[in-house]
């Protein structure tokens, strides 16, 4: 290995100190689960993002149809907003009883969310068949595909989180508060707070500002 | 009339005049992928192979069989790919004089845009995928990814589209509107048959494998580098890996959305790309270059560490300029999202918006520029070696200038006006993508194959390859400039004016020359095959690297590590060896690694179904897939015995018979 005599490798060879070059025991990275699904709640953001970018555009293309003043109703999406907000309150308590190890008390809370999950997605199907029975379906005009597009999405994300809530409620029934069923419920917690987040800007951009003239 | 009924939701839109019986050449291709494929099945039939593909490749979450796999599916697609531009090159020149050549427009339609897709999607997206997944886990002194499982499932998905993409072939019809699909040409008045639909589908499935990937090797990278591996004493390969992914996972999601929208407009009547209704038609265009642009430097930022790599070793120096080269690349990482209105400048944005978009689009050259100059200082005065992958890395850089070059021409917006949509651009970008991306993948899997195999590839097949592809490269796109600067459009299946016709002609030739290139190659793979026990390597190091994945044996037990390696410096390997170190014979324990699983493939497989039922609207079959998608989904999150330990023992016989072939070396 003579070449090496030329190299320009810097200090640390001279040293004569000795490195340690591996680690003699077992080495255990941290586990990546909530950083991944971190990064994969941020990728999800980046639809919404799509989808609130292309309902800005859009979102006054009436075509001669309804306007959202006029299809809006805000008592009902405030009532609806309240259920969801409530849900991710009670999915803090959940937290909270998974951190004192009451495993009864994590599934009454998660029931409780689950249920306000299925409400709000109750009201959301009453707005929109109220929509389309009013001739304000989604081809009526492309505000009204880009609001169907957008709140809908946030529905199908509520609904695919009833049915993770769901299934890990057998999981936790079936295994307890193990590590991995805590990880699961950190991970779900993350997706039901984001979606909540999501929902304010919805609320926000979509219906306060909709109704605007 | 109810019986009508039953076969609608049963078949959909899929009936026998759906198979393209009347057309000899889709008739010929069948056959013989026919007789291809049974030969294959029945070959891995008579070996007894299934039960080892299903159990050490088909269900393995090892990232390095993962890798290796995801580098067949590429290269099987390349041939596909492949053969799509061989048979454009022909026609196009022949179909002049009056001529039409042997592809009617509709036929040569499907074939441009069935090329673009699977060149991007189904060929460079793996080959770069399958080798950060061979590759960043052994350099950053990892035992696996960060989710093994994941790994498998992503790599299925992106099959499961490319699958979609071969049935278009055979089953109906591929799109007929460029790779991008813009509407209102993709929309279901202009487009109304199943090809968009493939197209939709086969992305949207491989897309959610793109993304999966794209996380989990940024978690990888963030999580499990090998201590003492600070960010900047990771190699620069994993460095373009992690901007790579970063940009995978901040760009998919829009494809996925915008596709999701064209799917909306084309399955349920919405309005977002109609002219009618308040649509817009330049959402779809901004959004899909949003994407499509990120993904450019997605394909090209590993490239630059492959070269990187490669240049460092074969000159026998450090990198020159390591930070410059990790800067530039996080810069261009950043710049990749301003630069997307470029592509195009000629759709009514005005000056003050193409002059923003065309400065970004300039000022990227600068990263890349410095690049460049760091690939030519390390050069300078190394002790360099030709060995093949420094052939493909000095043909990049070569090529890649001269695509760089053009570019910078096309980022000009008047001369965007001149240029824009003629074979000049086609010429760029496939200068770019072939003498920059492809190049660095054959100098990748060339550096890298005596590590996943033991053996190196044959050299002199190698140098083949390198030559005719380079040669064939220039002589297939270098008429394409001087055609685009003529003003000749892409897309045409014939021309009247005889005169461009020898410039086709010599393309045609070129794109000959490219053929025997690629033949090369797989010529090269079976010489190396043949000839494994004259090539092999048994020190596990054999171009004397600098980085840790040569630090372990060739090919690496599936652990990877026997223990995790302590980094002091960029150059870990190199430090390494030069301290003299001595690899550990003793003190073993026991490593803990995950189990095989079979669920990626089924959901994959059951994903396909559900695509091809989308697709020909076929809605029981539909409903039926996607609940039993989610059945197989919910089912395997009831697994939790997802991980073992590797005893001891067995740890210590697998070292023993590396220190056997440490000694047989020296």
């Amino acid at each position: 290995m003579s070449e090496i005599t030329h190299d320009t490798l810097a200090g640390s060879a001279e040293d004569g100190q000795r490195l340690q070059f591996h680690e003699t025991t077992e080495h255990h990275p941290e586990t990546g689960t909530l950083l991944g699904f971190w990064i994969y709640l941020m990728s999800d953001c980046l639809i919404f993002a799509s989808l609130f970018a292309t309902y800005g555009v859009l979102g006054r293309a009436y075509a001669h149809g309804p306007t959202g003043q006029e299809l809006f109703d805000l008592p009902l999406v405030a009532m609806n907003t309240t259920l969801l907000l409530l849900s991710s309150i009670t999915y803090g308590f959940a937290m909270l009883r998974m951190q004192m190890g009451k495993l009864g008390g994590v599934m009454v809370w998660l029931a409780i969310t689950g249920l306000l999950g299925a409400g709000f997605l109750g009201l959301e199907l009453y707005e929109f068949h109220h929509l389309i029975t009013e001739d304000a379906g989604p081809g009526r005009s492309a505000f009204l595909s880009s609001f169907f597009a957008l709140v809908g999405t946030h529905g199908l994300h509520v609904l695919f989180g009833i049915v993770w809530l769901v299934t890990l409620l057998f999981q936790l029934k079936k295994h307890g508060l193990i590590a991995e069923n805590r990880r699961r419920l950190f991970c779900l917690s993350m997706f039901w707070h984001f979606l909540d987040v999501v929902w304010i800007g919805v609320f926000t951009f979509v219906y306060l500002m909709g109704v605007l003239p | 009339m109810s019986e009508l009924d039953l076969t609608k939701l049963i078949f959909g839109r899929l009936s026998w005049e759906s198979i393209p019986l009347h057309d000899p050449i889709l008739i010929g291709t069948f056959i013989m992928v026919a007789i291809g494929g049974t030969a294959v099945f029945g070959f891995i039939t008579y070996k007894k192979a299934w039960g080892y593909l299903w159990h050490e490749w088909f269900t393995s979450i090892d990232h390095k069989k993962i890798g290796i796999m995801y580098m067949v599916l590429g290269l099987v697609m390349l041939l596909r790919g492949f053969a799509d531009a061989i048979m454009m090159r022909i026609q196009q020149a022949w179909a002049f004089g009056g001529s039409e050549g042997y592809l009617p427009p509709e036929h040569y339609d499907q074939i441009f845009t069935a090329h673009g897709v699977i060149m991007i999607f189904f060929v460079a997206m793996p080959l770069i995928t399958g080798v950060m997944n061979y590759v960043v886990p052994l350099q950053i002194g990892a035992r696996d990814v960060a989710f093994p499982f994941l790994n498998n499932f992503s790599f299925w998905m992106t099959t499961a589209g490319a699958v979609l993409v071969m049935v278009s072939l055979f089953i109906g019809e591929f799109a007929k509107t460029g790779w991008l699909a813009y509407p209102p040409l993709s929309g279901i008045i202009k487009s109304p048959g199943v090809g968009v639909d493939y197209y939709i589908w086969a992305l949207q499935i491989a897309g959610v494998g793109t993304l999966l990937s794209g996380v989990n090797l940024l978690v990888t990278i963030v999580k499990m580098r090998a201590p003492g591996m600070s960010l900047m004493r990771m190699p620069v390969f994993t460095w373009t890996a992690l901007c790579t992914n970063v940009l995978i996972v901040a760009a998919f999601p829009v494809l996925t959305a915008v596709l999701a929208l064209l799917a909306l407009d084309r399955y349920a009547d919405f309005a977002f790309f109609t002219t009618d209704l308040g649509g817009n038609v330049m959402m779809y265009i901004n959004l899909i270059w949003i994407w499509g642009h990120p993904e450019v430097y997605i394909l090209i930022l590993p490239a630059f560490g492959i070269f990187s790599e490669v240049v460092s070793t074969f000159s026998r120096k450090r990198l020159f300029g390591y930070a410059s080269m990790v800067y530039a690349t996080v810069v261009i990482t950043v710049l990749s999202y301003l630069v997307w209105l470029h592509h195009f400048f000629t759709m009514g944005s005005g000056p003050t918006v193409n002059s923003f978009f065309g400065i970004t689009t300039m000022i990227i050259s600068i990263p890349t520029g410095a690049k460049v100059f760091n690939w030519l200082f390390t050069m300078y005065r190394g002790r360099i070696e030709f060995d093949v992958p420094m052939l493909w890395t000095v043909g990049f850089i070569i090529t890649f200038v001269i695509g760089g070059m053009t570019g910078v021409l096309l980022a000009v917006p008047p001369a965007d006006f001149v240029l824009h949509n003629s074979l000049f651009l086609v010429a760029h970008f496939h200068n770019v993508i072939i003498g920059g991306v492809l190049f660095g993948l054959f100098a990748g899997i060339t550096y890298w194959y005596p590590k996943a195999f033991g053996y190196k590839l044959d050299p002199f097949w190698g140098k083949m390859s390198f030559w005719f592809w380079t040669i064939g490269f220039y002589f297939a796109f270098m008429p394409l400039y001087v055609l685009g600067l003529m003003g000749v459009t892409r897309r045409m299946n014939k021309f009247d004016d005889p005169s461009l016709q020898i410039w086709f002609v010599i393309a045609a030739f070129g794109a000959i020359l490219i053929a025997i290139g690629i033949a090369s190659f797989l010529i090269q793979l079976y010489v190396s095959y043949r000839r494994r026990d004259e090539l092999r390597d048994d020190s596990g190091d054999p171009w004397h690297g600098r980085t840790l994945e040569w630090s372990t044996s060739s090919p690496p037990p599936y652990y990877n590590f026997a223990f995790t390696p302590r980094v002091h410096d960029l150059d870990a390997w190199w430090q390494m060896k030069e301290h003299g170190y001595q690899r550990p014979t003793s003190g073993f324990l026991p490593i803990h690694m995950p189990k095989n699983t079979g669920a990626g493939i089924i959901l994959a497989g059951i994903s396909t179904v559900l695509g091809f039922a989308l697709i020909w609207h076929m809605w029981l079959l539909a409903g039926v897939s996607f609940f039993a998608l989610l059945a197989v989904a919910i089912g395997h999150t009831f697994n939790y015995d997802r991980d073992y330990h590797i005893p001891a023992d067995e740890v210590a016989g697998i070292e023993a018979e590396r220190t056997r072939m440490l000694a047989n070396h020296v």
